[in-house]
């Protein structure tokens, strides 16, 4: 590779480019956006681009996942936990195909990944030809963008578009499908970062009346609850978040995705909501005056029947996404807008206020909740070993610093309502899709983009083998991600929902499994099985002291079920605590 | 919120992009909505395609799809309107036995009633053209029916707002 200067003959002044492939232009888009790690499989059509990566070696390492799915999670884990765009490469055909899964899981969670995909060549496009397949037409309803490049020339804007596109407002997946001429091609390459596109607004203003407005619901409140969500985390706004819940002394509660954003004990942290959050916030939904959503879009899983949700409240909603507002939720006042400058702008408009008797109403509501549920769940006196137990063991033993993989089911609820968070971008669980199998390869690219922070993958029985083969990642990386299996022989959330909604009919839900700590060891991974209370605390402890990858199966009791629970259709307020 | 079903006229703004009729159509698709009408073309601004899409849904629907529709990048602008807000047209064209047109005199009445013009006349058949909204092209083909219609074909709906869209300056304050 040599730098040459050509005086382009048209306009006749010096130009600083350099003649390379198409490939090698990838890879070198790729570093100019700081990409120092990327996720993905090779194959025919995208051959010449991992022949660059070959030579970059040492600049960008390419981690060889065994699956493309898991690519993608790979990449969702390492942007869910650093903000930053997470990158996957596939081949065309199967391979792109491949990364649907991952691509509609960003999509639906707003988590900016680019996915490069390599193509057929440009005169077989349309021809059927092997391993084609339009991946752009596939993927267009689950990306942000995409663009299919069949000339080399468009490469660095294209990738330029991708980066700025995927990270900026409402973050979410891109594709960039390049054909097998274009990466052969040479040309001159030059590169640009994109920073504004014109048919593209990502953060609308904030407009400064519908914040006023704001300003005058919530001083003027009797009984105001916030509900913050994703946005928060997304758009980095966790101190001034903190800073208005704080001095308006608002009770909060969250969303799923919104977890960690404030510390779990924090005393105005109030808990979850949703299907399987906590009693107090989602039965006081329906008492508050003015609800408060920041960056949370009012998901079906959060508000139970639209018809009976907060309908007494006057409804904030903070929104940096205009077609959320009014989506599902009708508002009174909507401040759109990036969370992080709003809130700014928010905070000198609000009193100072403390809501003593209010608040009193949560603890109470929690109170009942502990008594039926929570107590039973960490500090259990049956015989079985609970799912929450083993949470609260991790609790103690990473003493809440450890960032929570969850996968899907009824661990993952139990993780998202018992993990004791102090740090934001601390719970990754794939939460709009519900995608099995997203945790064991999120945890690998989380592990990778902050090497310093404790990574505990949780998964169910049956979601780990949707991505069990990720465990070879695991092994050739050497990555110290700690495996916990929560194992109840069941499809645990499917089964549970037979038992109250279905008489009990088990429907291909009992799953018949392979030895968990046999398979970890074939991929020379530390494994440990435990069946019994008093060896659970001495298993955490010594996976938490490995410095390597651990692998720890928790048999659990087989027929639990999750608590408190708003049935499909049912009112927030109508949740059940068993 | 309203649940009563209008019909409207939707005027989208765009980049000239491969695939954006795709991902346009996919999110009506997605809520299982028809399309009555679509069309594409060029507008008023040099590089900007302008799209007319034509459905019948409720008030509140209309406005989530505006919603979706504008968040996708290459859109610059997305509008909503019903009929009274929009000057807008259809064209057709009939091809019809040659003979008739110069054996029936009926038809030359009708061609002039309804201000039809003649695109061609060849040895065995001719070529009405005829624009209007979509009343009068159902009269023009009743009328036209019973002496044999050999093809028939209608456009889809194009329309200007009576409003002012304001179009070239939200792109002058871009480039600014
Ligand atoms: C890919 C995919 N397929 C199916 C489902 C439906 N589903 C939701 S939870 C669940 C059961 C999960 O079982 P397991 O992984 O063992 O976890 P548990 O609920 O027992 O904790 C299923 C099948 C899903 N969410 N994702």
């Amino acid at each position: 590779m040599e730098i040459v200067t050509t005086v382009s003959k048209k306009e006749n002044a010096p130009k600083t480019t350099e003649r390379i492939s198409g490939s090698e232009a990838i890879v070198r888009c790729l570093l100019a956006e700081g990409v120092d790690v990327l996720y993905g499989y090779p194959g025919g059509a995208i051959m010449p681009v991992y022949d660059e990566l070959y030579k970059y070696q040492d600049k960008i390492h390419h981690v060889l996942t065994r699956h493309e799915q898991g690519a993608t999670h790979a990449a969702q884990g390492y942007a869910r936990i650093s903000g930053k765009v997470g990158v996957a490469m596939a081949t065309s055909g199967p391979g792109a195909t491949n990364l649907i899964t991952g691509i509609a899981d960003a999509q639906i969670d707003s988590t900016p990944m680019v996915c490069i995909t390599g193509q057929v060549s440009s005169h077989l496009l349309g021809s059927d030809a092997f391993q084609e397949t339009d991946i752009v037409g596939i993927s267009t309803p689950v990306t942000k963008w995409n663009h299919q490049v069949t000339k080399a020339s468009e490469i660095p804007e294209v990738i330029a578009k991708a980066f700025y596109i995927a990270k900026s407002g409402r973050p979410g997946p891109v594709l960039i499908d390049i054909t097998k001429d274009a990466q052969f091609e040479e040309f001159d390459f030059e590169y640009k970062k994109c920073t504004a596109i014109r048919s593209y607004n990502p953060v609308p203003d904030v407009n400064v009346t519908a914040l006023q407005k704001a300003a005058d619901l919530i001083n003027t409140a009797k009984k105001p609850m916030i509900v913050w969500g994703q946005g928060v985390i997304l758009g980095t706004a966790e101190a001034e978040l903190k800073a208005v819940i704080e001095k308006a002394g608002i009770p909060s509660a969250w969303t799923i995705l919104g977890a960690s954003a404030i510390p779990t004990a924090h005393p105005l942290n109030i808990g979850m909501v949703g299907m399987h959050g906590n009693y107090a916030p989602n039965k006081l939904t329906n008492e508050c005056d003015v609800l408060i959503a920041i960056g949370m879009r009012f998901d079906d899983r959060v508000t139970g029947n639209l018809k009976t949700y907060a309908k007494q409240a006057k409804i904030i909603h903070f929104e940096i996404d205009p077609s959320e507002v009014d989506k599902n939720v009708k508002t009174d006042v909507a401040v759109l807008g990036n969370a992080k400058e709003s809130l700014q702008q928010l905070l000198p408009l609000l009193q100072e206020k403390k809501y003593p008797e209010w608040h009193q109403q949560f603890k109470d509501l929690y109170a009942v909740e502990f008594e039926k549920v929570i107590k039973n769940d960490i500090h259990p006196t049956k015989e079985g070993l609970t799912m929450g137990e083993v949470l609260n063991e991790i609790n103690i033993q990473s003493k809440g610093d450890a960032a929570i993989i969850s996968d899907v089911g009824q661990h993952q609820m139990i993780a998202c309502r018992y993990a004791n968070f102090t740090t934001t971008r601390s719970n990754i669980t794939s939460g709009g899709l519900g995608t099995m199998g997203f945790a064991l390869p999120a945890a690998i690219g989380a592990k990778m983009a902050a090497p310093d922070r404790e990574v505990v993958m949780i998964a169910g029985d049956g979601g780990y083998q949707m991505t069990i083969q990720e465990l070879g990642t695991i092994f050739q990386q050497k990555i110290p991600v700690k495996i916990v299996v929560l194992n109840n022989e069941f499809l645990g959330m499917v089964r549970q929902w037979q038992q109250l909604f279905f008489d009990k009919r088990y429907a291909s839900t009992e799953m018949v499994n392979p030895d968990f700590v046999a398979i970890a060891k074939g991929y020379s991974i530390e494994a440990k099985k435990v069946t019994k209370r008093d060896e659970l605390k001495e298993a955490v402890s010594e996976m938490m002291a490995s410095k390597e990858a651990y692998f720890l199966e928790v048999c659990v009791e087989k027929e639990d079920n999750v608590f408190p629970m708003i049935p499909t259709g049912a009112s927030v307020s109508d949740i059940r605590l068993c | 919120m309203s649940e009563q079903i209008n019909t409207y006229t939707v005027s989208i703004y765009t980049e000239n992009n491969v695939g954006l009729l795709n991902r346009i159509s996919a999110i009506f698709q997605r809520r299982k909505i028809n399309i009555e009408s679509i069309n594409s073309s060029i507008s008023e601004i040099e590089g900007v395609t302008r799209w007319a899409i034509v459905v019948v849904i409720s008030d509140e629907g209309i406005r989530k799809i505006i919603g979706q529709i504008e968040k996708q990048v290459e859109v610059i602008k997305a509008y909503y309107h019903t009929d009274d807000q929009i000057i807008y047209q259809e064209s057709c064209l009939f091809k019809i036995k040659s003979d008739l047109l110069f054996e029936d005199d009926q038809i030359k009445n009708i061609i002039s009633a309804n201000h039809a013009r003649i695109v061609t006349v060849e040895r065995d058949f001719f070529v009405l053209e005829v624009s209007g909204n979509k009343n009068e092209i159902e009269v023009m083909y009743r009328e036209l029916k019973p002496f044999g219609i050999m093809q028939f074909v209608r456009s889809g709906r194009i329309a200007v707002t009576k409003e002012e869209l304001k179009i070239s300056t939200l792109l002058q304050a871009f480039s600014a």
